[in-house]
C-alpha cells in the first residue's frame, strides 16, 4: 500500500478554479474521507489522483514518488464508482477478472484472486450473473471485489453508497469498514454525508469551495471546528451560531458564539445563558428537538441580523435559521415557552470575525 | 389503450385500422399475386390474390441464363451479396471509429465534421452522379464491384456514424473511466467495451448499410453496363422492356430479392431489441 501527497494541488477549468492550494497527506493504510458540499472540490481531487482529470498545478506524490504524468495504470490505483460502472455485457466473474487479464495474469491465479475478493464480499452465488440481475447493495459489492481483486496500492472510493437506500447504506457502510480493518489499504474516499465520514474515517478532510478547511480526526472536527464552515457542516442538527451574550463577552476578538444542540441544558432562569423562545418542538423518541429563537437576558435576539452584519457568511447564512436544543425526550416544554438553558462553558466554541476559531 | 380509456370506442379504432392496414397491404399482396401467377401477361383483376398458383416466374428468375449459357442470376446474387457485405463491412468499420472519435475526443474541427456529414445527407444523391462517375472512370473503376463498393460506403458512412455517435453518447463515461482504472488502454476500451454494448446500435446501422446498399438501383444502373457485372436491382429494372413489361417477372425477381433483407432483419433481431447496457450503471 502506498502513502498518497498532495502538494499545492490545483485544479482550474480557464478561469474557473475549482480546486485551491491543496495540502494532504494520506498514510500507509489510512482511510481519508473527503468531505464536503456538492461543487466543494472532492470529487475531482479524487479524479486527479485517481489520474482521470490532469492537475493544473502541484505535486501529486505515491510514496515519495511524483505520479502526475502518470496514467491510471501506472498509478496501480483502483476505483469504486457512486454509479458502479460495472461492465454490463460481462458476467461478476469476468468483471472481477477484466483488469487482471488486462495485466495478463495467469487463469490459475486469476481464479485465486476473484474467489478470495468473491468470499470476502460475498459474492461467490453470483459469479455467473450480469450487473441487470443483481440488486442495488450486490452491484456495489461486485464494485469494491473489482477493486479489491487488483490488490492496488490504494482504493479510491467516489461516494459509493450515494446511491443505495438507508438501510443498505449502513450495511454497505459497515462493510467498508470491515473491509479497511482487513485489507489495511490506504484509502480515499469521497462523501457529502457527515455521518459517512465520521463513522468511516481515521481523519476527515472537510472541503470548501476547492480549499481544504480542516483535515483533523473525527472527534477532534467534531470539538475542534476550525472556522463556522466546520462547525455547521459536522453535527447534526448543525451548531448554533449567535453573537456573543453580553455576560459572556470576555474578548474583543470573540464576535461569535457556537454551541452544539446536546450542550445546552435545561437550568433555573437565574443560571441561563441564554434563553430559548420556542416555535417547534420534533420528539424523536431518543431524543427532542426544540427549535425557535435564542435571546439573552434581555430577551434580545442572538440571531440578530445586525449584530451579525459584519460576521463571515457561514454564521451569518446559521444565524438565518432557527437555534435548535436537544432535550431529554421527558423533557416538557411547548411551543411559546421561554426554555433557559445553559452550556459549560468548556462546550462553547468561539469565532472571530472572519469565522476562523479563537482559542 | 389511453383513447379506449378516455371513452374512444373499439370499433371506431377498428373502423380507421382496418382499412390503413389493407391500403398498407394491398401492393405487397398485389405484387404475390403477381409473382404467382405464372409467366403469362398480368391480370386485369384488381383483387389481391392469385387466380392460378405457379412457380414459373420464379424458376425463370433464378434460373437466368446469360447469352453464353452461364447462369447469370447466381453470378448477380453473387455480385449483391458481395457488393452489400463490402459496403456493411467497410462503412460499420469505419463509422464506429469516427463515431467513436467524435462522441468522446476534444479536437479542432470536430463540430465542423459532424456538421458536414450532416451537410452531405441534405443534397439529393443525384447531384453527386456525374463527379462520381468522371471519377469512377478515371480510377477506371466502372463496371466493377470494388467501385460500387466504395461510391456506397462512402454515401452511407455519415448517416452510420451521426447514428452510432447518438448511441455513443448514451454509454455512460463511467464504464470507460472504470476500464481506463482497471488498466485498459483506448483501444481495448473500444474492442472490448464499446463494441459489445453498442451491437444493437451496430445491428441497426448495418442493417441500414447493408440495405441501402442491396437496393441501390441508379447509381448501379449508371456505373455496370455488362450484364454479368449487374447487381439484381439492375437485373429487374431488365423485366421492363421497351415496349413490354414481364409483371410476372418483375414481382417474382422483387420477392426474391427482398427475401435476404427480411432474413438479415430476423437474424438480427434480438440485437434491434437492445437493452444491453441495463444495470451497469445506476438507473
Amino acid at each position: 500500500m502506498a502513502r498518497v501527497t498532495l502538494q499545492n494541488i490545483e485544479k482550474s477549468y480557464g478561469d474557473v478554479h475549482v480546486v485551491k492550494r491543496l495540502n494532504l497527506d494520506v498514510a500507509d493504510g489510512e482511510l481519508v474521507v473527503l468531505v464536503g458540499a456538492s461543487g466543494c472540490g472532492k470529487s475531482t481531487t479524487l479524479r486527479m489522483v485517481a489520474g482521470l482529470e490532469t492537475i493544473t498545478s502541484g505535486e501529486l506524490q505515491f510514496d515519495g514518488k511524483v505520479v502526475n504524468d502518470l496514467s491510471p495504470r501506472q498509478r496501480d490505483i483502483a476505483m469504486v464508482f457512486q454509479s458502479y460502472a460495472l461492465y454490463p455485457h460481462m458476467t461478476v466473474f469476468e468483471n472481477l477478472a477484466f483488469g487482471l487479464r488486462l495485466r495478463q495474469m495467469p487463469q490459475v491465479e486469476i481464479d485465486k484472486r476473484v474467489g478470495e475478493a468473491a468470499a470476502l464480499l460475498g459474492l461467490n452465488e453470483l459469479l455467473a450473473r450480469k450487473p441487470a440481475a443483481l440488486s442495488g447493495g450486490q452491484r456495489q459489492r461486485v464494485a469494491m471485489g473489482r477493486a479489491v481483486v487488483r490488490e492496488p496500492s490504494a482504493f479510491l472510493f467516489d461516494e459509493p453508497l450515494s446511491n443505495l437506500d438507508a438501510k443498505l447504506r449502513v450495511q454497505m457502510r459497515l462493510e467498508i469498514a470491515k473491509l479497511h480493518q482487513r485489507l489495511g489499504a490506504t484509502m480515499l474516499y469521497v462523501t457529502h454525508d457527515q455521518v459517512e465520514a465520521m463513522t468511516l474515517a481515521d481523519r476527515i478532510a472537510v472541503m470548501h469551495e476547492g480549499v481544504l478547511q480542516q483535515c483533523a480526526s473525527p472527534n477532534e472536527i467534531y470539538a475542534t471546528p476550525s472556522n463556522t464552515y466546520v462547525a455547521t457542516f459536522i453535527g447534526s442538527p448543525a451548531m448554533n451560531l449567535w453573537r456573543v451574550p453580553t455576560a459572556q463577552q470576555t474578548s474583543a476578538e470573540v464576535a461569535v458564539l457556537g454551541v452544539r444542540p446536546q450542550d445546552l441544558l435545561p437550568c433555573g432562569q437565574a443560571d441561563a445563558t441564554v434563553q430559548l423562545r420556542v416555535e417547534v418542538v420534533e420528539p424523536l423518541g431518543a431524543d427532542t428537538f426544540a427549535y425557535g429563537e435564542a435571546v439573552d437576558e434581555h430577551g434580545r435576539s442572538l440571531s440578530d441580523k445586525a449584530a451579525l452584519a459584519d460576521t463571515d457568511v457561514h454564521t451569518r447564512v446559521r444565524a438565518e435559521s432557527a437555534s435548535v436544543v436537544r432535550l431529554d425526550p421527558h423533557t416538557a416544554v411547548r411551543p411559546g415557552e421561554l426554555l433557559p438553558l445553559t452550556a459549560d462553558p468548556a462546550r462553547m466554541h468561539k469565532f472571530d470575525r472572519t469565522g476562523n476559531r479563537v482559542n | 389503450m389511453s383513447a379506449t380509456k378516455k371513452g374512444f370506442p373499439p370499433w371506431a379504432l377498428h373502423f380507421l385500422l382496418v382499412p390503413i392496414t389493407v391500403a398498407t397491404l394491398y401492393p405487397a399482396l398485389y405484387v404475390i399475386k403477381l409473382a404467382l401467377s405464372g409467366t403469362g401477361g398480368a391480370s386485369a383483376s384488381p383483387w389481391p390474390w392469385p387466380e392460378t398458383f405457379s412457380l414459373d416466374a420464379f424458376s425463370a428468375v433464378v434460373g437466368h441464363k446469360g447469352s453464353d449459357g452461364s447462369w447469370l442470376f447466381g453470378r448477380q446474387l453473387a455480385n449483391s451479396l458481395i457488393v452489400s457485405l463490402s459496403t456493411t463491412a467497410l462503412g460499420i468499420t469505419l463509422a464506429c471509429t469516427a463515431a467513436y472519435g467524435f462522441a468522446r475526443f476534444e479536437f479542432p474541427g470536430r463540430r465542423a465534421g459532424m456538421l458536414g456529414f450532416l451537410a452531405t445527407q441534405m443534397f439529393p444523391g443525384i447531384l453527386t452522379m456525374i463527379p462520381l462517375y468522371v471519377l469512377m472512370q478515371k480510377l477506371n473503376l466502372l463496371d466493377s464491384m470494388l467501385g460500387l463498393i466504395l461510391v456506397y460506403a462512402t454515401t452511407t458512412v455519415p448517416f452510420c456514424t451521426w447514428t452510432l455517435k447518438g448511441y455513443f453518447d448514451t454509454l455512460p463515461k463511467e464504464i470507460e473511466e472504470s476500464a481506463i482504472i482497471d488498466g485498459a488502454t483506448r483501444l481495448q476500451i473500444f474492442w472490448r467495451i464499446i463494441l459489445p454494448l453498442s451491437a444493437p446500435a451496430i445491428a441497426v446501422t448495418a442493417l441500414f448499410s447493408f440495405m441501402t446498399a442491396w437496393n441501390e438501383f441508379v447509381l448501379a444502373y449508371t456505373f455496370l453496363s455488362r450484364e454479368a457485372a449487374y447487381t439484381l436491382p439492375v437485373q429487374i429494372r431488365g423485366y421492363v422492356g421497351d415496349k413490354d413489361v414481364q409483371w410476372a417477372l418483375f414481382a417474382a425477381a422483387s420477392l426474391v430479392v427482398s427475401a435476404p433483407v427480411m432474413a438479415l432483419f430476423y437474424s438480427l433481431e434480438k440485437q434491434l431489441v437492445g437493452g444491453l447496457t441495463a444495470g451497469g450503471v445506476k438507473g
